[in-house]
């Protein structure tokens, strides 16, 4: 998912004055009619490619529809066949595996470089170097380290011969391919989230550590006691809109192992793509896709309540 | 933003410490690059052997003239290659065109939104912009399984259509980011131009659109890399040769890998036509993209 929070410095500082009340029927009338007009082509996006998708995919969860032909309602057949369903459990079993590691690792070294940004590393370059995989496709990443972890010529197992260790099968064995497919999007990722941590570690006002230190806190007192605390909100951003991204996972597990070995990667938008486009069961597939959303939509809601995410600790 | 952060002079050790960090951070993020790179300029047969060099093996362009279908099948396949047809020129056209397309439109109507949330005043406005925010939280696959069957009653598979429609008309992440923008911005030029009896349509493009040019352009960039680096909508709808983009051309090209060793040198030089017009962009505007990271909302 490429999901980017940004901001602008204002273009103008000061805020804007309310509209005098010259004329201001006139005006209103043609405010309706004109913001019609604008808002309209947004209007026909929104409804044609997004609500009436979404009402028709909570629709054809409950039915059998195989694209050929009329779908076909059934209740909740999908759902419980879902809910005995092996191949859906080992699906969501292999996301979390995925999201775990990969939003684990992610945040850890995304901190330690926000904070190496921040106080050691400060120029555009390094920050811009960071970045650089982020704005590359997800397929060409995916490629490079399927090229660079290649069993036989990888250059990784040739360094690791080359100590004297056993050569890894990353992405060929099924305790390794989560976790390396993991590494890969940490790879992908980590300098972009890093990036945002040090855009809300710059937000902590400068007498905060000023106080610490005439108080002779020290380095990692300080980073418990203030960075952490008033970090909250936007680690909590973060890992939302991380976890969610993370659970979304599709494009390198379909380039490197396409769900295997065996089900040992197949998370569950792959699971939901080979329902759909390989056997052809779209219901089931909505169905799938009813309770990815609806577990995204309960991740994102306890996350903010848990981390506390609206709320800062500067008010 | 260049003050001095430090509440203490840190020891000297410490400094060194933090520095080979960034080191450590720069060489990981950038020599898989260089390896990519070196990797394409390689000819197949000489990888196995020399693997701890980072200048290519046996220099040679082979891989892009694959890659590119400038090799006869028999040179292709002496060299490592499957033999299939592949012709990246295709795959790049069909890129630039589908990213373009879709950005100048996506970030144009968003833009008109974007206006008529901040600045018009029309019942239900908040109401609407709410679900425009809303719309965010759905997750993508949710809504392509239905917008697939969508194109595909209205007759739009593997066209170009059909590969942009979705996109076209809004985002809402792009609505939110302008109309944060047009907030911000002060009204004055544009109620001097009210005064004058100037409609909306004319402040619009006269006054709002140019003033926002920075904004604009880093939405257009932002927008871009993402339609750029789009991989699932497309092998959705558009897995045909001749509207095919370059990130489903990769998975084509690495899915008729030859029997036995797959064609390296082919699919990094692959990668690297994908990656570079991307790269290029990042590194002339890039400074811009990332002063422009950080949140909105959060102080």
């Amino acid at each position: 998912m490429m999901t980017t929070l940004t901001k602008h410095p204002p273009a103008a500082a000061h805020k804007a004055p309310q509209r005098p009340g010259r004329g201001r029927r006139m005006a209103k009338l043609r405010d309706v009619r004109i913001a019609l007009l604008f808002i309209l082509p947004a209007m026909i996006g929104l409804v044609a490619f997004c609500l009436v998708p979404t009402i028709r995919g909570v629709y054809l969860s409950f039915t059998e529809y195989s694209i050929l032909g009329e779908p076909e309602w059934i209740g909740v057949d999908n759902y419980t066949a879902i809910f005995q369903d092996e191949l859906f459990w080992n699906a969501m079993a292999v996301t979390l595996q995925y999201v775990g590691i990969n939003i684990g690792l992610q945040t850890v070294i995304a901190l330690g470089l926000a904070l190496l940004m921040h106080r050691v590393a400060k120029s555009t370059f390094v920050r811009g170097a960071l970045l650089l995989p982020f704005f590359v496709a997800n397929v060409v990443v995916a490629l490079l380290w399927f090229w660079m972890l290649d069993y036989q010529l990888g250059i990784v197992n040739e360094i690791i011969s080359w100590l004297g260790l056993p050569r890894i099968a990353f992405f060929g064995s099924e305790q390794w391919a989560i976790p390396t497919i993991a590494f890969v999007n940490v790879w992908k990722h980590m300098g972009y989230t890093a990036l945002l941590i040090f855009a809300g570690l710059q937000a902590i006002p400068h007498h905060v550590y000023e106080v610490a230190s005439l108080d002779g806190a020290s380095h990692t007192r300080t980073f418990w006691s203030i960075t952490m605390p008033l970090l909250r909100p936007v680690l909590a951003l973060v890992m939302v809109v991380s976890v969610i991204g993370s659970f979304q996972v599709f494009d390198t597990v379909s380039i490197t192992t396409g769900g295997g070995p065996i089900n040992a990667t197949r998370v569950i938008q792959m699971y939901i793509y080979q329902k759909a486009f390989g056997e052809s069961d779209f219901g089931y597939a909505s169905a799938l896709s009813v309770i990815l959303f609806v577990i995204l939509a309960l991740v994102a809601f306890i996350q903010m309540k848990f981390l506390k995410g609206n709320e800062s600790d500067l008010d | 933003m260049t003050t001095q952060t430090l509440t203490r002079k840190p020891t000297n050790w410490r400094r060194i410490g933090a520095w080979s960090l960034v080191v450590l951070a720069l060489i990981a993020t950038i020599l898989p690059f260089l390896w990519m790179l070196r990797t394409a300029l390689s000819t197949n047969g000489s990888l196995a052997s020399n693997s701890a060099n980072l200048l290519p093996a046996d220099f040679s362009l082979g891989a892009f003239k694959r890659v590119f279908g400038m090799q006869s099948t028999e040179e292709a396949i002496a060299d490592g290659g499957s033999g299939a047809a592949i012709d990246f020129w295709l795959y790049l056209r069909n890129s630039i065109l589908f990213a373009t397309v879709t950005t100048a439109a996506q970030v144009f109507f968003s833009a008109l939104a974007a206006y008529a949330f901040a600045r018009l005043r029309w019942p239900g406005r908040d109401k609407v912009f709410a679900l425009f925010l809303a719309t965010m939280m759905i997750p993508g696959i949710f809504t392509a399984l239905p917008n697939f069957l969508l194109i595909k009653n209205l007759g739009l598979l593997n066209t170009f259509a059909g590969m942009m429609l979705p996109f076209l008309f809004m985002s809402a992440f792009a609505i939110f980011f302008l109309r944060q923008f047009f907030l911000s911005m002060s009204r004055e030029v544009e109620e001097a131009a009210m005064l004058d009896g100037a409609r909306h349509l004319r402040i619009f493009f006269q006054i709002v659109l140019p003033n926002a040019a920075a904004p604009l352009a880093t939405l257009a960039l932002l927008t871009f890399v993402g339609q750029w680096n789009e991989y699932f909508w497309p092998l959705l709808v558009a897995t045909d040769e001749n509207v095919r983009v370059l990130t489903v051309g990769l998975s084509v090209f690495k899915s008729q890998s030859p029997q036995g060793a797959p064609d390296w040198s082919g699919l990094m030089a692959a990668t690297i036509v994908a990656a570079l017009p991307v790269l290029i962009l990042f590194i002339a505007f890039g400074k811009r993209v990332i002063n422009s990271i950080g949140f909105s909302g959060i102080k």
